[in-house]
């Protein structure tokens, strides 16, 4: 029963892990990418109907990651080379994605989908108490901790990582010292478009293998949320992730209990948690200040 | 080649009028090529969608309708993005201003008189307000993220309203659909001219707000201080304006006027509480906004087009089947292309061959 609970919250937990971890990178570079829901929505949709066709879950996610990497391609034309601002752009990003998936998916509602088998390691996962846990996850589970610890390691322990960094603290000064501002930039945001498109085909193939349109349900936004929750730190989104995956599970729970109070109103936790957590991070200013990238948002024109 | 931007010794007027019809004339050519990708005639379909439902009376109305609160939610956004205040939440502050100001006709179905509309319309801005005062609170007082806040403050509001037409309100005449009593005549938002079709007194909110908005941006000094203070919060604090009150003024502002546009949307074209009131008002309005370059009277009519794309969408859903899901694509598309039309204001955009760059670059370092 306990086993079962922590699994339970590792599956709610994996694809705010890999949008947020995605998206931290993007907002260490200095660009601030609202269209997460947008790029997951598509994940979803794509991941659900490749799968279905191929009748091969590897496929939909790997469709997933392209069509997400594509289409913040979008974002990052806009918000990049033309200098559009990046809040309304994302915003765009998102209103587009949930218009073109909720399109693109009409003819799959209803159906069953494609889901990813559960990993069987011999002797390993057939431990009793933590087999399952650590042993006997979905393969995606695995991915996204490995994603977290290398991004971390990437961000903090490489050179490349450092000038990402710096180029998200000062873009100009970035810039000056011949480093290729934009074109990082665009790689980036590549890379949280691909995380996002991840993330979204794991809802479509593992969290529940269905499609309907709006099976994100705000799960992009929470990804951000948790990004400034952590301060812009990989291990410790990993944490609000859990932390979220907890919150939502137990509502859940609590509405399969039946403890009286309604289900739309257990529903609504996760959002309120998600202020809460927000308030309480930001109210120490000084921690935000610190960490916060310096040129987060802000419009970058190169100077010859 | 790349492309290079070149940045205008002053923004390009020309631009700044022409760039809204531009991005729609680029929506109207990625719509086409949509239509021909998923197999229907393109001409038919454009026809459909912004010519057929402009044709007959009665549909003028019902662009009224949905035009109306478009049009309201998005002028209180506009003070909003031009102050720099990211308030993305209007679907909730117009889902909230509807259950506040159903509170009479819901629970007091017996009292019937000349006030009741006027209280309901009162209490559906101050919901709205209230509700939009939640992310201003949070940002003043705690320097949080009004877009995050806002944002999930809609998702709170959507399964309040379900539990509430399900639980505590539903009809208890009303064999048990998740719905609220109809309202009575007296709650009921009357007609402009119902001899012809079914626009009601929104529209008409919906253009004063436009216009009293347009002279407070231009005429008054309050105007002055959202432009001021939107653009650089330093030079406003030179001149004495607080940000924070500023924060407030807009989410209240927005926040009111969506409230506004619930319960109008309620009392007037709907007649009862249902678990969905919005086809995403709140967020289309963001569009409106954008597309009205910010500017309340331009906003007008940004939210006539928007309002026309939906009523294209039912046309078209009969008449050709296409589904009405391509609407939502069709407006993000819309605001892809405004937002990058913008950027013609203040750069010229060049492009550039790779040899031709290096010239380029000896040239502005002269």
């Amino acid at each position: 029963m306990f086993e079962g609970i922590l699994i339970t919250i590792a599956t709610a937990a994996t694809p705010l892990l890999i949008a947020a971890v995605g998206e931290l990178v993007v907002e260490r570079s200095g660009v601030l990418n609202l269209g997460v829901e947008g790029m997951m929505v598509m994940g979803a949709v794509t991941g659900f109907g490749v799968a279905l066709a191929t009748e091969c879950p590897w496929l939909g996610v790997l469709a997933a990651i392209i069509v997400g990497a594509l289409f913040s391609l979008l974002f990052g034309f806009l918000t990049l080379t033309l200098v559009t601002n990046q809040v309304a752009t994302g915003l765009a990003l998102t209103l587009l994605g949930l218009g073109l998936a909720g399109m693109l998916g009409e003819s799959f509602v209803g159906l069953p989908g494609v889901k990813m088998d559960y990993v069987y390691i011999p002797v390993l996962t057939d431990l009793p108490m933590v087999g399952r846990l650590f042993f006997g996850q979905d393969p995606l589970f695995y991915v996204s901790i490995l994603l977290t610890a290398g991004v971390g390691y990437f961000l903090f322990k490489t050179r490349a990582g450092l000038t990402l960094r710096s180029i998200g603290d000062n873009h100009t000064s970035a810039h000056a010292l011949g480093i290729k501002v934009i074109a990082i930039r665009y790689m980036a945001v590549m890379f949280g478009g691909a995380c996002a498109g991840l993330a979204g085909a794991y809802l479509s193939l593992v969290y529940t293998p269905q499609w309907n349109e709006n099976m994100t349900a705000g799960r992009g936004w929470i990804a951000l949320a948790l990004v400034v929750f952590a301060s812009w730190r990989p291990w410790r989104v990993l944490a609000g992730a859990y932390l979220f995956g907890a919150v939502s599970i137990g509502q859940l729970h609590a509405q399969a209990l039946g403890i009286g109070v309604p289900s739309q109103l257990l529903s609504s936790l996760p959002y309120l948690a998600t202020v809460v957590v927000l308030v309480l991070i930001s109210r120490n200013r000084r921690l935000t200040m610190v960490n916060t990238p310096a040129s987060l948002g802000r419009p970058f024109v190169p100077d010859r | 080649m790349r492309i290079e931007l070149v940045k205008r010794p002053e923004r390009s007027a020309l631009f700044a009028a022409l760039s809204p019809f531009l991005a729609l004339a680029l929506t109207l050519i990625a719509g086409a090529i949509m239509f021909s990708v998923l197999g229907k005639d393109p001409v038919e379909a454009l026809y459909y969608y912004f010519i057929d439902p402009l044709r007959e009376v009665w549909s003028l109305h019902e662009l009224a309708v949905k035009a109306a609160p478009l049009i309201l939610i998005a002028v209180g956004l506009s003070i909003c993005y031009l102050s720099n205040n990211w308030n993305i939440g209007a679907e909730g502050q117009f889902i909230v201003g509807a259950i506040v100001g159903s509170i009479f006709p819901v629970m007091f179905p017996d009292f019937q008189s000349w006030v009741v509309l006027p209280l309901m319309l009162l209490m559906g801005i101050a919901g709205g307000a209230a509700y939009g005062a939640i992310p201003a609170y949070l940002k003043v007082r705690f320097n949080t993220n009004e877009i995050l806040t806002s944002l999930m403050l809609v998702y709170v509001a959507q399964l309040f309203l379900d539990w509430m037409v399900r639980g505590p309100w539903r009809n208890p005449a009303g064999m048990n659909f998740p719905e609220t009593r109809t309202f009575s005549a007296a709650a009921t938002l009357p007609e402009i001219w119902s001899a012809s079709g079914r626009a009601n007194w929104g529209f008409v909110f919906a253009i004063v707000a436009a216009v009293a908005v347009w002279f407070m941006l231009s005429r008054t000094l309050r105007g002055f201080e959202v432009q001021v203070l939107g653009q650089s919060p330093r030079a406003g604090k030179f001149a004495g304006f607080s940000s924070s009150k500023m924060v407030f003024f807009a989410f209240l502002l927005s926040g009111g006027l969506a409230g506004l546009a619930g319960i109008s949307e309620v009392s007037g074209a709907i007649g009862q509480l249902r678990p969905t009131i919005s086809p995403g008002y709140g967020f289309a309005a963001i569009i409106v906004a954008f597309l009205g370059r910010l500017n309340p009277l331009g906003i007008v009519a940004a939210g006539l087009v928007l309002a026309l794309s939906y009523l294209g969408g039912e046309a078209a859903q009969i008449s050709i089947g296409v589904s009405d899901k391509v609407v939502r694509a069709f407006q993000g598309m819309l605001l892809f292309f405004v937002l990058a039309c913008d950027t013609l204001i203040l750069y010229r955009i060049r492009f550039v061959g790779s040899s031709a760059a290096k010239t380029v670059e000896v040239t502005q370092n002269v």
